[in-house]
């Protein structure tokens, strides 16, 4: 089976066009293996709860109830980049499965919508928010190698509760980063191949064989977001994800799932003014 | 590419002979089936080797997809029936004028022998680099060849392009769609009945397709309603020859007049300006009431370009189409009653 779809250019040059379909179904039934694995480790295994329940009464001494984790303007980034990744997937997809409609347009305006929510997330993120706190640090990968350690049975120390973002979730980011910077790239210059009114047309600006890659890639990092979307979901509607899906919604959570998933050391919540509507200031890294 | 000619590629050749049977099979083989009517569109595709069916379903010897039955509702054509066979019926001649001018001017006489109706309705467009096997948008590929700065798109889209160019090339759509045509496909559940404008797929929609038909799909027959049986009709292509050619443009009115000579009811569609026929409904309803004359011809020309886009070499295109959407409403009435009528008839000398 061929991953990729061939033709033979004017110039009589073989050049990729585009993925094959067939990977569309692939992503999918990868993010469904992944749900359904996932879910049948968790019922048939039973893995002990990952953090002792050791909750200092110092360290808990200052938090309050509700602990702001998102704040409004980090939560509608989110939610507009979700509904404009959600399109893309709906236009570029079901018109390959059959699903016909005027996809195109639609398409390239959830595109920039996307683009437009990306950037302004690089510039809030770098300059406003805690940039680091999203990558992986030194303690996640000690803590990584000792949590593969214990799966196994070795003899390894517990690990450290997360800092504000558990590895999973950075290593998402990342995921979600190299796809998402990957289709907007190649997305803009390929708006260039239609009428957008935006843009002046130019079909010429690359080779055949250079459109055609950008093609794949597009594709392949399509194709990854389904996979990826399948699987954020589903980890968002996971019982014990919940606090962190409704600190998306809401903003905040709850101090006895702060206090027992995170180290307060590691994300620290510190008091502010009252006068500011927030009431207290996490070390926002969204 | 096509670099074979005249050798076509293997294929296993059946040859129903009745249309369920013909439904059945193709219906068997899915999208590896090729249905095959007089042939005049399906052999440039197969000596090209541009499409490689498995199998080919020749349906020449379904006897009950042929001829023309008059009955009270109007009158019903076989989709196998030929196109002469219909330029030269009385009935159709009579009540139903403008499709046998339409067909009548499809491509030579020897085609019009072995062309069908279901067929030249049916057929793909005729952008050559799409038919020379070039991996464009319609053919499955990122590109359309003919819309680029120096593509040859002189017979393309001013109208509907979405990253697909191509014009939709058939004759008689038009004169169906004014006749309130309904199209009768056979498909897997059942009978699907179809007006005659909406059979057709834009790129926006399916830019694989060029009409409804899915595999396993079979146009049996083509109804004409006698609503607009013996209105005024008007038909006119203008094309690069006067044999033996694709139209440029074309196109097609039916209309009722009152008898002070004001528009009751018109039907009005032009096809090879977009990558299907056009029905003009907004014109339609811009005319109606008004007398047909040449100032109501004049504001309908103008209203039916608007919003037209030339590509590079078609420009050309939109007065062309303006003009013979004013031909297509004076012309309906005698030269005399055509107050300040056209200097030129039928025939596109000065359609353009």
């Amino acid at each position: 089976m061929s991953f990729l779809q061939w033709a033979t250019s004017p110039w009589g040059q073989s050049v990729p066009i585009h993925i094959a379909w067939t990977l569309i179904w692939i992503a999918v039934i990868a993010g469904f293996c992944f749900m359904v694995m996932h879910a049948l480790y968790l019922i048939i295994v039973k893995p002990p709860k990952r953090f002792a329940e050791q909750k200092s009464e110092a360290a808990a001494a200052g938090v309050p109830d509700r602990v702001p984790r998102h704040t409004l303007v980090a939560r509608l980034f989110h939610w507009v980049m979700a509904s404009s990744m959600l399109a893309l997937l709906i236009t570029a997809f079901l018109p390959k499965i059959g699903v016909q409609f005027n996809w195109v347009v639609y398409h390239w305006i959830a595109g920039l919508v996307l683009t437009a929510s990306v950037l302004f997330h690089i510039v809030h993120a770098s300059f406003f928010l805690d940039f680091w706190s999203i990558w992986p640090d030194k303690t996640d990968l000690v803590d990584a190698k000792n949590r593969v350690l214990r799966f196994f049975g070795k003899d390894a120390p517990p690990p450290s509760k997360f800092a504000k973002y558990p590895l999973e979730n950075k290593l998402y980011h990342g995921a979600v980063m190299i796809a998402g910077l990957a289709v907007i790239v190649t997305g803009l210059f390929m708006m260039k191949r239609v009428e957008t009114g935006i843009l002046v047309r130019n079909p010429y600006l690359f080779s055949d064989m250079t459109w055609g890659m950008m093609y794949v890639l597009h594709g392949l990092a399509g194709v990854g977001f389904i996979a990826l979307t399948i699987m954020h979901v589903y980890m968002g509607l996971r019982p014990e994800k919940l606090p962190i899906t409704k600190s998306m919604i809401f903003g905040w959570m709850s101090r006895d799932f702060y206090l027992e998933e995170h180290d307060t050391a590691r994300w620290a919540v510190k008091s502010t003014p009252p006068d500011t509507n927030r009431g207290l200031a996490a070390n926002d890294g969204d | 590419m096509a670099v074979i000619r005249d050798v076509m590629p293997a294929f296993d050749l059946l040859q129903p002979s009745s249309a369920a049977e013909a439904q059945q099979l193709l219906e068997q083989n899915g999208a590896d089936a090729w249905v095959m009517a007089g042939g005049l569109d399906s052999f440039d595709w197969l000596k090209d080797r541009i499409k490689k069916p498995k199998v080919l379903v020749d349906l020449s010897g379904v006897d009950e997809l042929r001829g023309i039955r008059a009955n009270e509702a109007g009158v019903e054509i076989g989709a196998m029936t030929t196109l002469t066979e219909i330029a030269n019926h009385p009935e159709i001649k009579k009540n139903y004028g403008v499709l046998a001018d339409a067909v009548s001017v499809v491509a030579s006489p020897q085609i019009r022998n072995q062309g069908t109706l279901g067929g030249n309705i049916s057929q793909d467009v005729r952008c050559w680099y799409y038919r020379g096997g070039w991996p464009c948008y319609r053919a499955g590929g990122n590109l359309c060849y003919a819309d680029t700065p120096v593509g040859r798109n002189r017979e393309h889209a001013i109208f509907g392009a979405n990253r697909c160019v191509a014009v939709h090339p058939s004759d008689s759509v038009p004169a169906l769609i004014v006749l309130d045509a309904k199209l009768v496909v056979q498909t897997a559940k059942g009978e699907r009945v179809v007006d005659a404008e909406d059979y057709f797929v834009g790129p926006e929609i399916d830019i694989t397709r060029i009409n409804m038909l899915r595999p396993g799909d079979l146009l049996t027959a083509i109804r004409i309603p006698n609503t607009w049986a013996g209105a005024k009709f008007y038909f006119e292509k203008v094309r690069d020859r006067n044999v033996w050619d694709f139209p440029l443009m074309n196109v097609a009115s039916a209309i009722k007049l009152s008898g002070g000579g004001s528009i009751d009811a018109i039907r009005l569609a032009v096809n090879a300006a977009s990558p299907r026929p056009m029905r003009l409904k907004a014109v339609e309803d811009a005319v109606r009431g008004k007398p047909a004359n040449a100032e109501t011809g004049e504001m309908a020309g103008k209203m039916a370009v608007a919003g037209a886009v030339p590509l590079q070499f078609n420009a050309y295109k939109i007065p062309l189409m303006r003009n013979l959407v004013k031909r297509s409403i004076v012309g309906v009435q005698p030269p005399q009653q055509a107050r300040n009528g056209l200097a030129g008839g039928p025939g596109g000398q000065e359609a353009a």
